[in-house]
């Protein structure tokens, strides 16, 4: 691990002393991330007639899109607390398997296939007379409305945000160096001891990657709203969806686009920072 | 990592391959050599074996494509990109369409079919004398309801929807102006209407169905009502045809108080290519035989007269799906209300749906 370590500090320098293996990544950096982002930001000021208003913001501010955003965090925060439930022990247990890259292999599968594939196969699983209603009647149970409520929202985005919560976490995990935790035993620390007081924090910055990847794009799902939901959840995503592709209204778009863009860094800032003072303290 | 190369490599090689043989199949099948057409359409709004059949009288390639929002098909066919020859938009797209200065006109005297039209058809607001659309398809909005499914309801009334035994049975269709409309002609108004207060009356109304509302699905609800999943839905004419054309127990009411009665047009954009190919393509949905294999594959009402008469009494005479003009008068077609309100339609709808009573 140290020899990883040592190349990435070696990598670092090369780059200092190369700029022009630097000249893609700024390029790439100016054309997909800075521009889009000014041009969102520009649009954000014009009514749906063209005019230079700032009657977007106003509008935002509005009861509708303030609830809006209220219930998609709420949402959002829901999902991500849930996977972080799931992916943690996971990750653990993961790291203590024997054939790890398999496991790992086998729960990032799922990630590869289309999301609208899987949010049709739920609608399939989760019907009326799928599979998920025949297990409650074998035992029993009447059949349930389990499409299109909050529970089944809730699950397949957890479903769907796993293998993203699960990576990070493993890599950290994994990355311990197993001497720290031998010597917490060794110097007498229990078993929960070691795990809060060594292992947690060690791991601290898996836990808030996997936080940014899940709750961000959480905040914004729009397909599983309709198709899962049936719009009765909806998310910022889904009003972005609607100005664009319905209103034609991409100066209220891109208005609500901005605050999405605003609370993300808002996100990054307060999962990324903290992260990295505390990773120098144990340094 | 040499893994990794070879079986990179091994895709390409096998992509290739593919697409190698893909081109040799597109050469074989365009031998006429009547050049090409790109045709813009609805989603399952032809019959696949009509295109074959064109190609093999006029010898030109059809390239079809297909979308799903009128909103969709317009920003596509204003950004250029792929030049379209033919689309099929509905009536108040056809509005805005002609205002932004995207149609070419139809030559009419290049249209010969023309003739094979029922003059109900023609000449309509929308596009007086027919400058720049020829009709193709035509329906309604109303409810599709299953009931076997039901304890003996029945939907002559919007407010029917309403009824407290249907709690979680009810499909939306997820378009603003369908489902405003809705609440619109629920109580008395027109459903082009752009009074505040009756806006604000009809969206609060809405609210109040939230217990009934089990989804606001797309596409989607065709395969839930199939399935019986769901017991009512809020479509369209043609959708509800869908649904019986599979389950038998299904069945369609368009209530009393009024409903939207659309058209789908043909029409050319003026940044068709081959405007002469266009045409003929036109010209070739109106012939008799066509248009009535056309309709029996859609599940649509046909405006064409003449293949009326070539079809299955038992469908063109089913007042569900061919209303008598006296029914027809009860119903209204949508006018383009301009951006503004269809922001505040979105804007009501968007408010609906986060409101819904649970």
């Amino acid at each position: 691990m140290p020899d990883s370590k040592h190349m990435e500090q070696q990598a670092m320098k090369n780059n200092r002393t190369n700029p022009f293996y630097l000249i893609p990544y700024y390029l790439w950096i100016v054309l997909f991330v800075i521009a889009p982002i000014a041009l969102v930001l520009y649009f954000s000021f014009f009514d749906i007639a063209g005019n230079l208003t700032l009657d977007n913001y106003k509008n935002f501010f509005s009861s509708v899109y303030l609830r809006l955003t209220l219930s998609s965090f709420w949402y959002a925060f829901l999902i991500t607390l849930i996977s972080l439930l799931v992916a943690y022990p996971t990750a653990y247990w993961l790291t203590k398997t024997k054939h790890k890259q398999l496991w790992l292999l086998l729960i990032i599968i799922p990630s590869w296939i289309n999301l609208l594939l899987k949010a049709y196969a739920f609608i399939g699983i989760f019907g009326l007379y799928g599979p998920a209603n025949n297990l409650l009647a074998s035992i029993g149970s009447e059949r349930l409305q389990i499409l299109f409520t909050d529970f089944s929202f809730i699950f397949v985005s957890v479903y769907i945000f796993i293998p993203f919560m699960v990576l990070p976490i493993f890599n950290s995990l994994d990355r311990i160096n197993p001497a720290l935790i031998d010597a917490s035993r060794d110097l007498g620390a229990s078993s929960w001891t070691t795990f809060t007081r060594v292992i947690f924090p060690l791991a601290i910055n898996g836990v808030k990657a996997g936080i940014q990847v899940v709750f961000i794009p959480a905040l914004s799902l729009f397909v599983i709203t309709r198709l899962i939901a049936g719009n009765k959840v909806i998310t910022l995503g889904t009003a972005i969806e609607q100005q664009f592709l319905v209103t034609q209204n991409w100066g209220m778009g891109s208005t609500i686009a901005v605050f999405l863009i605003l609370f993300m860094i808002i996100i990054m800032m307060v999962t990324g920072e903290k992260g990295g003072t505390l990773n120098g303290k144990i340094k | 990592m040499k893994d990794l190369i070879r079986a990179s490599l091994a895709i390409i090689v096998i992509s290739g391959v593919l697409m190698y043989i893909v081109s040799l199949l597109e050469d074989t099948s365009s031998a006429g050599g009547g050049g090409t057409i790109n045709v813009y359409n609805w989603g399952e709004y032809i019959d696949p074996e009509l295109v074959s059949q064109f190609e093999e009288e006029t010898g030109i390639t059809v390239i079809y494509e297909t979308f799903d929002s009128n909103e969709a098909m317009m920003t596509k066919i204003e950004q250029g990109g792929t030049t379209y020859d033919v689309a099929m938009p509905s009536e108040y797209a056809i509005e805005k369409m002609k205002e932004s200065d995207l149609l070419h006109p139809i030559d009419l005297n290049k249209i010969t079919n023309l003739e094979n039209i029922d003059p109900y058809f023609l000449d309509l607001p929308f596009d007086p004398g027919n400058e720049y659309s020829i009709p193709y398809f035509w329906g309604t909005v109303g409810i599709a309801f299953n009931p076997s499914l039901l304890d003996g309801q029945t939907f002559e009334s919007w407010d029917d929807l309403w009824d407290p035994t249907l709690e979680q049975e009810v499909i939306l269709v997820d378009s603003a102006r369908e489902v405003i409309g809705m609440g619109l002609n629920s109580l008395g108004y027109s459903l082009n209407s752009t009074d505040m207060d009756e806006l604000r009356e009809a969206t609060d109304k809405l609210k109040t169905l939230g217990p009934n509302v089990k989804a606001i699905i797309g596409d989607e609800i065709v395969e839930m009502m199939r399935r019986e999943e769901a017991a009512v839905a809020l479509t369209w004419s043609g959708q509800a045809a869908d649904m019986m054309w599979i389950n038998e127990n299904i069945d369609y009411s368009v209530p009393e108080e009024g409903s939207n009665l659309w058209f789908d047009n043909m029409i050319i954009p003026k940044t068709a290519d081959n405007v002469d190919g266009a045409h003929e393509f036109i010209n070739f949905m109106l012939d008799a035989e066509v248009a009535a294999q056309n309709a029996d594959y859609v599940g649509y009402s046909t405006p064409n007269q003449a293949a009326l008469e070539l079809m299955d009494p038992e469908v063109t005479g089913d007042e569900r799906f061919y209303p008598t003009e006296e029914m027809r008068e009860r119903l209204e077609v949508y006018e383009n209300l301009g951006l503004e309100m269809l922001g505040v339609y979105n804007e009501l709808f968007l408010e609906f749906k986060m409101d819904m009573e649970k």
